[in-house]
Formats: C-alpha cells, sequence, structure tokens
C-alpha cells in the first residue's frame, strides 16, 4: 500500500513519525527487506555541503530621501546587479570584489547579511523626475533591508566528475589545487547521502518540495539550469556524473553561517558553501529501492583538467566507495582523492533534518510540478546568424 | 657554526639521485633527516636539519637548486582552524605524508602532526583558510 504525503505529515503531526538519514536506511533496508522498510519507514532525510558556484541574492533595500533609481550597486565593493526596479538587486554570489580582488567577493557579502555584519551599500543612478537621487553611500545589514531571499540558479547537482591533472604544472580550478602527473584527484559529492542521487528519477522532489537550504526552510523553485536528466543511467538510476539539477529560493533572514559559508579556490575565485537537506517520503517500496543506494553502487567519471578543452579526456569510471578510501588507480597509478563536498556537514544536515521532522517543525509537501526527465543539454557555438 | 631546517622538495626524475650524500662529502654538512616521504617515480619532500659552516651551507642550497630540488625554509608549525574547516577533506588529496585524513567513521578532518613534513603544500589548497602556518 502506497503511503500519501497527508499521511505522513498526520504521523509527523502525532509524533509517530519515523524518519532515517540516507545512510540509516542502508543497512535498515538490508536487515529487514525492502517489503518491511517501506511499511515502517515514512521519511528518509538526504543532504550536501558543497561549493555551489549558481548561487546568490536578491535584496531590496527599501527608499532612501530624496529616492534612487540604482544603475549601479556595490555591497562592500562588490558590484551587484540592478537593471530590475529602482532598489532591488542581485548579488551573486562569485561575483569579485573592485578592491580586494579573489579574497573576498558576493559570497562573502551573502555570508555577512546572514550574519548580521554591517555592509557598506553605495550606489549610482542617473536622476530622474520621480529619481532624482544620483548617488548614495550608507551602510545596511540583513535586518535593516527590507527582503532578503537566496536565489539560487543551479545547487545539489545529481552527480558529478572527478578532477585529475595530466600536466606536469599545478593547476588551480573550481575543483580545487591539483597537482601535477596525477598527483590527486578531486571530487564532489555526498554520494549516498545526497539528495537526488536517492531520487534519481526525481518521483518525490520536484517543483515545490519544501526543503532544508542553509538553516531556513526553503523550496526548490525551480529545474536548475544545466540540468540533464539524459545522463547516462546505471540500472539503479542514478547518472554516471552531472545529471538534475535545482534551483532553490529561501529567506536569507532565516539561514545561519553554519550551514552557509563563503570559499576561495587559491588562483580560480570565490564561491559558496551551500547546506541542502531534502526529506524525502518513503511511498512504496520503489522509493525504497532508490534510497538503499550506497556509494559503491554509485559511479562517476575522472576528466583531465590540464586539458583546457570543453571536452576532457577521461580516464575512466569510479564509485564513491573507491573515493572515499582516499585512493583511486589512474593509469596504473595509485592517486590521492579528496573531497570539496563535506560528508561530515551533510550528515549533519540529514540528522538536523531528521529532528525537525520528529520534532514536528518540518511537514512535507506533495510537488508542485515534476522535475523534467526529458531536457536538451545544449553547446555555446560560434556562429553567424546564417548559421544559427 | 649554524643549523638551517629546509624542506627540500624532489621530482621524480631525480628521487633516485644520491643527492644527500654529496652534502656530506662536498659541503662537509652534519645533516639529519626529520621526516621523508620519498617513493621511485613520484615526487619526493624531505625535511632536513642542516648544520655546519654558513657559506657551506649556502653552498649546498645553490647545489640543490641547480640539481632540481626546490628548497625552502621549514615553517615551524601548520595549525587547522577548527573554528573556520567546514571538513571537506580537499587538503587530505594534497597531503602526501597523510598526516591530513578524514576519520573512517564519522568522516571529520584529523591532523596528525607527528606525519606532517611541513611541506606547506596544503596551505593554498583550503577554501575557507583553515589551514595556517606558524613562522
Amino acid at each position: 500500500m502506497a503511503k500519501t504525503i497527508e499521511e505522513i505529515n498526520e504521523k509527523i503531526k502525532t509524533g509517530k513519525v519515523v524518519v532515517l538519514n540516507a545512510e540509516e536506511i542502508i543497512d535498515y533496508a538490508a536487515e529487514k527487506g525492502v517489503k518491511k522498510t517501506a511499511k515502517e519507514v515514512d521519511v528518509v532525510t538526504t543532504a550536501t555541503f558543497s561549493p555551489m558556484c549558481s548561487s546568490g541574492a536578491f535584496i531590496n533595500f527599501g527608499h532612501s530621501d530624496p529616492p534612487i533609481k540604482m544603475t549601479k550597486v556595490w555591497l562592500n565593493d562588490v558590484p551587484a546587479y540592478t537593471g530590475i526596479a529602482a532598489v532591488d538587486a542581485y548579488i551573486g554570489a562569485t561575483e569579485l570584489s573592485e578592491t580586494e580582488g579573489i579574497n573576498y567577493g558576493g559570497a562573502h557579502v551573502i555570508e555577512d547579511l546572514v550574519s548580521g555584519k554591517p555592509i557598506k551599500l553605495r550606489a549610482t543612478g542617473y536622476g530622474t523626475d520621480c529619481y532624482p537621487r544620483k548617488e548614495i553611500e550608507t551602510y545596511i545589514t540583513g535586518d535593516t533591508v527590507n527582503q532578503a531571499y537566496l536565489f539560487n540558479p543551479r545547487n545539489a547537482y545529481q552527480n558529478y566528475p572527478v578532477a585529475t591533472n595530466s600536466s606536469n604544472r599545478t593547476i588551480y580550478t573550481y575543483m580545487g589545487k591539483l597537482l601535477p602527473n596525477f598527483g590527486n584527484a578531486t571530487f564532489s559529492s555526498a554520494g549516498q547521502l545526497s539528495p537526488l542521487l536517492n531520487d534519481p528519477y526525481f518521483r518525490t522532489i520536484g517543483i515545490g518540495t519544501k526543503i532544508f537550504l542553509a538553516g531556513s526552510q526553503g523550496y526548490i523553485s525551480w529545474y536548475g539550469t544545466q540540468h540533464n536528466p539524459e545522463k547516462e543511467r546505471l540500472a539503479n538510476g542514478t547518472p554516471c556524473g552531472g545529471g538534475g539539477t535545482i534551483a532553490v529560493i529561501g529567506n536569507l533572514k532565516e539561514m545561519t553561517t553554519e550551514y552557509l559559508k563563503a570559499c576561495v579556490f587559491h588562483g580560480y575565485g570565490v564561491t559558496i558553501f551551500i547546506g541542502i537537506g531534502i526529506p524525502i517520503p518513503v511511498v512504496d517500496e520503489e522509493m525504497v529501492e532508490f534510497l538503499r543506494v550506497k556509494d559503491e553502487d554509485i559511479y562517476t567519471e575522472i576528466f583531465d583538467y590540464s586539458v583546457q578543452r570543453r571536452n576532457r579526456p577521461s580516464y575512466g569510471k569510479v564509485n564513491y566507495k573507491q573515493l572515499k578510501s582516499g585512493k583511486i588507480t589512474i593509469n596504473g597509478k595509485s592517486v590521492q582523492t579528496g573531497s570539496i563536498s563535506s560528508y561530515f556537514k551533510a550528515l549533519e544536515i540529514s540528522n538536523v533534518l531528521k529532528k525537525e521532522i520528529k520534532d514536528g517543525r518540518f511537514y512535507l509537501t506533495n510537488i508542485v510540478a515534476s522535475l523534467p526527465l526529458e531536457e536538451k543539454y545544449a553547446n555555446l557555438d560560434m556562429l553567424s546568424r546564417e548559421e544559427l | 657554526m649554524i643549523k638551517r631546517k629546509l624542506v627540500l622538495s624532489f621530482p621524480e626524475n631525480i628521487v633516485t639521485k644520491p643527492i644527500t650524500y654529496k652534502l656530506v662529502k662536498e659541503f662537509n654538512l652534519e645533516f639529519n633527516i626529520l621526516r621523508a616521504e620519498i617513493t621511485p617515480d613520484m615526487e619526493g619532500k624531505m625535511l632536513l636539519e642542516l648544520k655546519g659552516d654558513k657559506t657551506q651551507i649556502d653552498g649546498a642550497v645553490k647545489y640543490l637548486t641547480h640539481a632540481g630540488v626546490t628548497v625552502q625554509e621549514a615553517a615551524k608549525d601548520i595549525i587547522i582552524d577548527k573554528n573556520l574547516c567546514v571538513d571537506c577533506g580537499v587538503c587530505t588529496s594534497i597531503c602526501i605524508t597523510q598526516a591530513l585524513t578524514l576519520d573512517d567513521k564519522n568522516r571529520k578532518l584529523k591532523f596528525n602532526k607527528d606525519k606532517c613534513i611541513l611541506c606547506e603544500l596544503c596551505l593554498n589548497c583550503c577554501p575557507v583558510s583553515a589551514i595556517k602556518v606558524h613562522i
């Protein structure tokens, strides 16, 4: 018998809900069998904590007197986009400071907004009859502004490639520092704990799903950019790298820096660690089959990041158990591995979310619309008008 | 007589050459290998304490550099700021001696100072700048 979200929410209300995290469900299902697990467990919490470049925040500053129609905005000298209404702006996580360069960026502004630090707002405008002011310099905090919400176009990648370096020099990438001659390899996924790997065909995770977003209760607002559901999959449904993505939204004022952290990849740039937790309702036995997926059943592909092209050479596939062991073999050579995604933090988030559900502070939602299972993954080619 | 602590990095093609032998023979230096991580066909690292005449030590450093060894003054200490660390573990891939590892069970970062050869490779790999050096 399939369970509905309403039935699960009723159990949350009466304190009878059974919640496991995506690590615990593996042994539970192995011991009790799929049928019993589907009956006994109501929710499985999944999570990830990883740098996610495609993140940013919308802010409405409120109107000054006399008012200004902002055409250029800087927050602590980091440019924000304001080609929308007069005092609305979008600060992107990877934007760099005009004075501090790579050491401070949009991600730091967002983290400072969350932690309540004062931020210098500077803006210019061209002056209109209704917005006469041409420049402004003042200080704001997360509390003084009207709305401040995170709106991330692409987060929680279903899976991600492994990066290594075949060249004879150290390279600095968004996958971290890669030592020469296959000196190391880095990966970026929580594997068996990661949300979209536990619901590979997006049966329960969809548009409208309520999620844990950096400490707040946010939502999946759309499918993410570069959403690629047609990526080659294993029999268990998990894609071998890339795959689906989600766009998420949530109130920055309710977030915590515990689960939202600016970071700098030396030689590459600024990005932001985002903590996301997604509860998966155990609606039926098929869902248990997906949820019991473990690190050794999830594969990803190794790519050579020293080749500065769109298509990089592949060095084959590995699973997350091998990656997490600290060593993999590339071209017959033993190579040390490291993750840029924190499994420790992901596990912590899965447990925080578990507790919120058990305590009746987090209810599940039905999806409003499904994430697409068909979507093109286009490249950008240089074309003339005639070639389009 | 002076003492200097140096970190030597050997590229893989010279790992097998008897370089330290020359330090004794030609520069009359006393040396003490404090820590080393050298495997054939891989880049090697060595923390070396040299004792001897200042001009002889300078000459030895010149000789090493010429031979393709990267020589740098050893740092005193590597510090992990636990308040900043997010336990991602990217540094564990860089750490040749495996002084930095993730705990098998809870996946939290562990730093075994006894294994650290102060090579400083990890310094600029930390995305939250939690790895610092005391000079």
